[in-house]
């Protein structure tokens, strides 16, 4: 997030785009929901689902599937055309802004309407309240993220709020909600293929030889490596040969699933360290017991960029151990002695060759965590990004065009696919699915379904159907709600058993890898 | 510039901002005005009346959470008149209800027989189930009140338990309306509030329903709210006290927000999870996740010893054949294929720490740049 979760309560407007914030967020959702009930804020929430915040918001617009840039050049078309624009931050902090223009004139409400769905309207509605706020604040999550143009959708966020100067002051800010407890820090710690801690560039020689040096080590590659979802493919090519997993469950987490599996068997050598003897586990080689969060020291940085402390509570069970002790010893009988004494001394390495992490210390953060930059030990911390100029100092426009999912319901998959999560589960469900009481609440997967949609294939609540794609089917009972958009089903993708990523699209966003989890054509057929 | 106003407490002199309720002051200045209803992040509602003080020239006590401070107010927090005032409160909430702990007394009656109602109508043997962990019990002690009236009759809603985290138990509700608040307030799900009228108030969801047929989505931020035993987690009620439980601060291992929690360890096992109060970034707001997802920590199916596989079927191993298998077959990889033959997903879930080690390990040692994690799932 460039801005702060409590930031958001300051917000005079407040535009939530895909996020299901109450069930995946409950805890940040509330701010939201305290802004608009008690602060006076007006809620903006675009989403293809009926979601919770829907009680709240004031103006709801309800895109068809995957035309995010589409509504989003809309809006920017709107804001230009009515001269509502933020003409000092546009010339004093910006670059590209006639690039922009441009190609947002081609976007005219009645155009994004016969795109997206969105009545024009409605639309110029949204546009005015986000441009003639004091202060306005961007929150989006996977909804906007897992298209084939989710790099794309969150650059015409981050254009949307720069013409309108709605960055770098309280209560403003594009915010991404991170949906796990520590996937900022691993991006932080350079758990990507293309960059050390902090975000150094592995292919820039210089910091290269600067970690060179810090671990005592030669021939660093300077060559950024695969992502997850270039892996799989490497695997089932061949190239790749051996694959370590920590903690992740990928033949539930990933799209299409049956060709992950072919994938994954295709490896000479699979470790998977983990709680739990998850579906990935079972095709492993090797699986390593390994400590949860209550059994740990150390830390996560939450989604705000705000460094906190994790302590140990209860003993392990048997003879699990830290996942850090773990690879230690692996790296030292490899022939590379990593020998730290506490995760306490591995922050201290951290901040000695992570410029952003530089001030953070377990001594500062034992109380209250702090906001990353924080470069000394001195520095307060960073809870704003952006305030009196972007990294790269000008903040760039990038003129971008709509375009359309990869795949598009036909005649023989009539429907669309969404998948999401629920309040009471997480992620692929190791955790939440051993937690009774969870499962009480919400013990299998099911199939959200609009009301004329029920009736049309005349299904009711409980039925068994089968959803079937061009990769897969998978069969689940049926969910009648006023949640669902007609021609749209949702599944929620945690469950094993009925795996909604069986039936997913891999098709990848040119630029983050990310699947395009949020559309995919599909059938609906009573079960026999 | 004008000088800050400021008022007397018991005797001594504060400024204060304006707005600042006496209630505010007090606290800022370490002066202990005991509360039942507040509750921070909420309106004051003022309806327990417990922080009532004595402020001259007012013709009644002024509750302090509802008082503005004013410019030269002087006002006593433990006056005689505020002492009395208290303890006829306490005498009628303790007198309300099944509030079954050591101060209740009997005086005239009989105080067995009311123990013995109370646990028959509980079906339990032991004293109430938030013994230790109760402001009014606390406030009790405090004024020395012991509840002497207690009615005979049975109480008038029965308990509801019939959901898998929290237990309703209207016999000990003082309706005092914090949970009220916390959820319409707090969180704001609205599932929650004030229901009929008079004696028969009660705290009804969704129009009296079931909480699991209610708008309820089980936060738990109404337990957490409850100054008495009327909401307690259903797994703790009767199973956990507290001087038995050690609390461990730590941040929540769900989504991205970082709550920071209690995990409440009894025998080497967390059984209760509470928010941090007055801390960001969440202030002592849980989900259902946070606070009631924590079964899959003590769980049989964890993992507890490596496990090699063999024609097909896992076996347990050492970690020193563990590792060895695992250090050889890398090692072979790395030379045959080359580095860029192997790949490491790290993980979302581990620490900062881990997620350093974990690079360092794939960058240095197997030399290959291959990592990546399930942020773009």
């Amino acid at each position: 997030m460039t801005n702060t979760i409590g930031d958001i309560e300051d917000a005079d407007v407040i535009l939530v785009t895909g996020s299901n914030t109450t069930e995946n967020h409950p805890v940040l959702s509330t701010f939201v929901k305290r802004a608009v009930k008690f602060k006076g804020a007006r809620l903006i929430l675009v989403d293809p689902r009926k979601i919770g915040m829907a009680e709240f918001a004031h103006v709801w617009l309800r895109q068809n599937l995957g035309t995010d840039v589409a509504w989003l050049n809309g809006m920017m078309h709107v804001i230009l055309k009515e001269g509502l624009y933020n003409k000092s931050f546009v010339e004093e902090r910006t670059k590209g802004f006639e690039e922009l223009k441009k190609t947002v004139e081609q976007y005219p409400p009645e155009r994004v309407e016969a795109i997206s769905g969105i009545p024009a309207e409605d639309l110029k509605e949204a546009a005015r309240l986000y441009a003639t706020a004091k202060k306005a604040s961007i929150l989006y999550c996977m909804g906007i993220t897992q298209h084939i143009t989710g790099t794309d959708n969150v650059k015409s966020l981050a254009n949307l709020a720069m013409l309108c100067g709605h960055l770098g002051r309280e209560g403003t800010g594009v915010n991404p909600l991170r949906g796990q407890n520590n996937v900022q820090g691993a991006c932080d710690m350079g758990g990507l293929p293309n960059v050390y801690t902090g975000y150094q560039p592995v292919a820039d020689l210089a910091v290269a030889k600067k970690m060179e040096t810090a671990w005592g080590v030669t021939g660093l590659s300077t060559r950024p490596g695969l992502t997850v979802t270039q892996m799989m493919p490497a695997a089932h090519e061949g190239k790749l040969k051996a694959l370590y997993i920590i903690g992740e469950n990928p033949l539930v987490s990933d799209p299409d699933l049956n060709h992950l599996k072919k994938c994954l068997e295709q490896l000479e050598f699979l470790v998977v360290q983990d709680l739990f003897l998850t579906e990935t586990a079972r095709l492993a080689h090797v699986v390593l017991p390994s400590c949860c969060f209550a059994e740990k020291e150390g830390t996560f940085t939450n989604t705000e960029r705000r460094v906190q402390r994790v302590r140990k509570a209860v003993d392990p069970p048997g003879e699990a151990k830290d996942d850090w002790r773990i690879l230690c010893d692996l790296a030292t009988r490899m022939g590379y002695a990593m020998t730290y004494g506490s995760p306490q001394e591995i922050m201290e390495e951290i901040a000695r060759v992570t410029p952003s992490y530089g001030g953070i210390t377990y001594d500062r953060i034992d109380d209250v965590g702090l906001h990353w930059p924080c470069p000394n030990p001195e520095h307060p911390g960073t809870p704003i990004l952006h305030r009196e100029q972007f990294t790269s100092g000008r903040g760039k426009f990038h003129a971008i065009d709509y375009l359309p999912p990869a795949e598009a319901a036909d005649a023989e998959y009539p429907l669309y696919l969404t998948t999401g999560r629920v309040l009471y589960h997480y992620h692929t469900g190791t955790m939440t699915m051993r937690s009774k009481g969870l499962n009480e609440r919400i013990p299998g997967c099911f199939v959200e379904i609009a009301p004329e949609d029920a009736e049309k294939y005349g299904v009711q609540d409980g039925d068994a159907v089968k959803i079937r794609s061009r990769r897969g089917q998978i069969q689940a009972a049926v969910k009648v709600s006023p949640k669902a958009v007609v021609g749209t089903i949702f599944i929620p993708f945690h469950f094993a058993q009925a795996a909604a990523n069986t039936l997913t699209h891999a098709a990848l966003d040119p630029v983050s890898k990310i699947p395009e989890f949020k559309v995919c054509a599909v059938r609906l057929e009573r079960a026999a | 510039m004008d000088a800050k106003p400021t008022l007397t407490l018991d005797g001594n002199t504060f400024s204060f901002d304006p707005g600042e309720t006496i209630l505010e002051v007090a606290r800022r200045n370490a002066i202990d005005i005991p509360t039942l209803c507040h509750l921070k992040r909420a309106t004051p509602t003022g309806a327990c009346r417990i922080c009532v003080v004595e402020v001259e020239g007012a013709r009644t006590l002024l509750a302090s959470c509802a008082t503005p401070a004013a410019d030269k107010m002087v006002v006593h927090t433990e006056s005689k008149k505020v002492v009395q005032a208290r303890r006829a409160i306490l005498q009628l909430m303790l007198s309300s209800g099944n509030h079954n702990c050591a101060v209740r007394g009997a005086d005239d009656q009989d105080w067995t027989a009311f123990q013995l109602k109370v646990q028959q109508e509980d079906r339990a043997t032991a004293l109430c189930p938030v013994w230790g962990d109760c402001k009014l019990q606390d406030l009790a002690y405090r004024y020395q009140v012991s509840g002497e009236r207690f009615p005979a009759e049975a109480s008038r809603y029965p308990t509801e338990t019939v959901n898998p985290f929290i237990v309703r138990d209207f016999s000990r509700c003082i309706l005092c309306g914090r949970c009220v608040q916390a959820c319409n307030d707090v969180q704001v799900n609205h599932a929650i509030n004030f229901g009929y009228r008079g004696s028969e108030t009660k705290i009804v969801a969704s129009g009296d329903r079931l909480l699991k047929d209610s708008n309820c989505v089980f936060c738990g931020e109404c337990v957490q709210a409850c100054p008495v035993g009327a909401l307690v987690e259903k797994d703790v009620r009767y199973h956990h006290r507290p001087w038995e439980m050690r609390k461990v601060r730590t941040t929540c291992t769900y989504c991205g927000v970082g709550c920071q929690l209690y995990l409440h360890v009894k025998e080497n096992r967390v059984v209760k999870i509470t928010g941090v109060q007055d801390v960001p970034p969440n202030h002592g707001s849980l989900c259902v996740k946070g606070r009631f997802g924590f079964d899959f920590i003590a769980s049989e199916d964890r993992l507890k010893k490596p496990l090699i596989k063999e024609n097909g079927a896992f076996r347990e191993a050492t970690w020193e054949e563990a590792l060895g298998r695992i250090a050889e077959n890398l090692k072979e990889i790395q030379t045959r294929h080359g580095a860029d033959s192997i790949g490491v997903l790290t993980s979302a879930r581990i620490t900062n720490e881990e997620n350093y080690v974990a690079q360092k390990f794939t960058r240095a040692v197997l030399k290959t740049n291959n990592i990546d994690h399930c942020a773009r799932l």
